[in-house]
């Protein structure tokens, strides 16, 4: 918004086209615009809308795209045991965010968002695990959860029994899996809750103690409530991130034992992508897109605010 | 202190104290697990080294593809950060500076780049990147981070630019100073926070990156770092040394880089969480 214009008298658009020349507003638009929409729309914009074309397809990559499926993409998908179980396991992360982690953030603020240097330094070493790349992290976990090195191998030498591969193991592969989620984001949550907390006005917090709130009181009248919107932004970077869950799986199971680990990006690289089966992945991506714009959508509703995504 | 006080500070340091374990212990175990031999790391994973041992490391500083990858990352990255920043900062002046008729509808529809992650159209970006010719190219990792990172550094430089005092520009503007000329020489100056914030932002993501590189960069020698860890993982598989040590030499600089800069990355982080 500019102030340069004062009050606006009806012209014509040639006018105002002419007016805004003349100010060297046009000049500014027409060099500082389209490079940035170029390029959004080059790579994430029309990418999306040819996936929504190419699931319709079948195609390996090469030649012309002629072989129309309709929506039998769409109906393999439907059928694919592997398929079912990559949203179980989207599912299972996602109630481990909003039971587990979340939970554990929340604590972990309200114990540590006054800035104290000792909380400063318990800040840094929670928010860590978010800085390191997800490959990296699995990585180190997939050692933790060796059988015959780590934490499992550890185990079992004590209890002087055979050596465990949990990641091997099609039960508790995935609990492996979102033990290393939890871990690597509790502190991404934790940062959201402590800036909401600092934000929190001190003379409410006072009013409160005053009226004879007691230390319980002060936390589930005044501070919950008062940080509700970070809280539930929360939820919805949980669930989004949930959904998109990738990095880590590589490095520990892969998708394994048996495809029992895939997420959906796992399973969309590997089913997908990584034999060219674009016509399919483009749908796998499709399914994605719609769950991620829906959790937006629910999120905008429930969350009643604009402007608070992000 | 009175009683429960006494019990309730020993429950916050217990807490604290075991969270922060469980975060640190995997990480000084790879670091350790670097100057062990394959043998003492099977019999104790997490304890010290019995003997210092450096050459798994410095066989790998001295090694010839570790380097590549820190190179390779380090030039797509600071791509992407400088790219973004540019390109970003430029548009936003656009919306907070000028209003123009459909202002509202290209920010909406840039706006949709934050509903959803680049997986969800991996497919197509790969091919959209093999019509480029870009597959096997730097560029065909920094243009598509860039694009993607397009609508998040929008959104909140337009935010910092709108609060920039007005009568700064009126000023500027009656001295002869156009549109473009205030931007180079007084909003991005002064925009410095903003810039550091996003900038810091978009490093640590494109750093991180692996979906991406993975898809485009066939050729080992254009490896990111995270391939170049999974690529080393598949070569010594079970010595578990070698692999902890090139993990650690990987994310040692990341942790300290994210030392000096986390003030950004946690305001990248909250703003506009806090305000919603």
């Amino acid at each position: 918004m500019t102030t340069m214009t004062g009050s606006r008298p009806q012209l014509s658009p040639a006018a105002r086209i002419a007016r805004m020349h003349r100010q060297g507003k046009l000049t500014a638009l027409l060099l500082f615009l389209p490079p940035a929409l170029v390029l959004f729309t080059l790579f994430v914009i029309w990418p999306i809308f040819n996936a929504a074309n190419l699931s319709f397809f079948k195609w390996s990559g090469y030649g012309a795209i002629d072989n129309f499926v309709g929506t039998q993409n769409y109906q393999r998908l439907a059928n694919h045991s592997v398929f079912h179980q990559s949203l179980w396991n989207s599912v299972k992360l996602i109630l481990a965010s909003l039971f587990i982690q979340i939970p554990l953030a929340l604590t972990l603020a309200l114990l540590i968002y006054k800035k104290t240097s000792i909380n400063t330094a318990f800040r840094l070493i929670f928010f860590a695990p978010y800085i390191l790349a997800e490959i990296a992290s699995g990585v180190i976990w997939s050692f933790i959860f060796d059988g015959d090195f780590g934490v499992s191998g550890q185990i079992a030498t004590a209890l002087g029994i055979e050596p465990f591969y949990i990641l091997a193991d099609r039960q508790f592969a995935f609990l492996a899996i979102i033990t290393v989620v939890v871990w690597k984001y509790f502190g991404y949550h934790m940062m959201i809750f402590i800036a909401a907390l600092q934000a929190v006005p001190d003379d409410l917090i006072e009013a409160a103690e005053i009226d004879g709130a007691g230390r319980w009181q002060k936390v589930f009248y005044v501070k919950l409530p008062l940080i509700m919107h970070a809280i539930k932004l929360s939820a919805f970077f949980a669930i989004v991130g949930a959904l998109q869950v990738f990095d880590i799986i590589i490095p520990l199971t892969n998708g394994g034992p048996s495809n029992s680990t895939h997420s959906i990006v796992s399973y969309l690289y590997t089913y997908g992508l990584a034999q060219l089966n674009v016509g399919y992945g483009a749908a796998v991506g499709v399914v994605l897109f719609i769950l991620c714009m829906v959790t937006a959508f629910s999120y905008r509703r429930l969350a009643m605010g604009k402007g608070g995504a992000l | 202190m009175n009683r429960p006080g006494f019990f309730l500070a020993l429950a916050r340091a217990a807490v604290l104290s075991i969270v922060a374990a469980l975060v640190i212990v995997p990480l000084i175990a790879t670091f350790l697990g670097g100057f062990k031999s394959v043998g003492e790391l099977r019999a104790s994973p997490f304890g010290l080294p019995p003997v210092w041992r450096i050459e798994t490391y410095t066989d790998i500083l001295g090694g010839p593809v570790f380097w590549g990858y820190i190179q390779n990352s380090l030039i797509i990255s600071f791509s992407a950060v400088f790219l973004t920043l540019m390109l970003a900062s430029m548009a936003a002046y656009i919306f907070a500076q000028i209003h123009f008729f459909g202002s509202k509808y290209i920010q909406a529809y840039l706006l949709l780049g934050l509903m959803f992650p680049f997986a969800t159209a991996i497919v197509p970006l790969f091919l959209q990147i093999r019509n480029f010719g870009l597959l096997d190219n730097p560029l065909g990792v920094i243009l598509p981070q860039t694009a993607f990172s397009m609508a998040f550094a929008i959104v909140l430089l337009r935010s910092f630019f709108q609060q920039l005092p007005k009568e700064l520009f009126e000023a500027a503007y009656v001295d002869g100073c156009g549109y473009i000329g205030f931007f180079f020489r007084f909003t991005l100056p002064l925009s410095t926070p903003i810039l550091a914030t996003v900038g810091t932002f978009v490093f640590v993501q494109s750093w991180n990156n692996y979906l991406l590189p993975l898809v485009v960069i066939n050729d080992s020698a254009g490896y990111t770092w995270p391939l170049g860890i999974m690529r080393y993982r598949g070569e010594f598989m079970v010595e578990w040394n070698r692999i902890l040590a090139f993990v650690s030499l990987t994310i040692l600089p990341a942790l300290i880089f994210f030392t000096f800069t986390q003030k950004y990355i946690v305001a990248g982080l909250t703003r506009g969480s806090v305000k919603g």
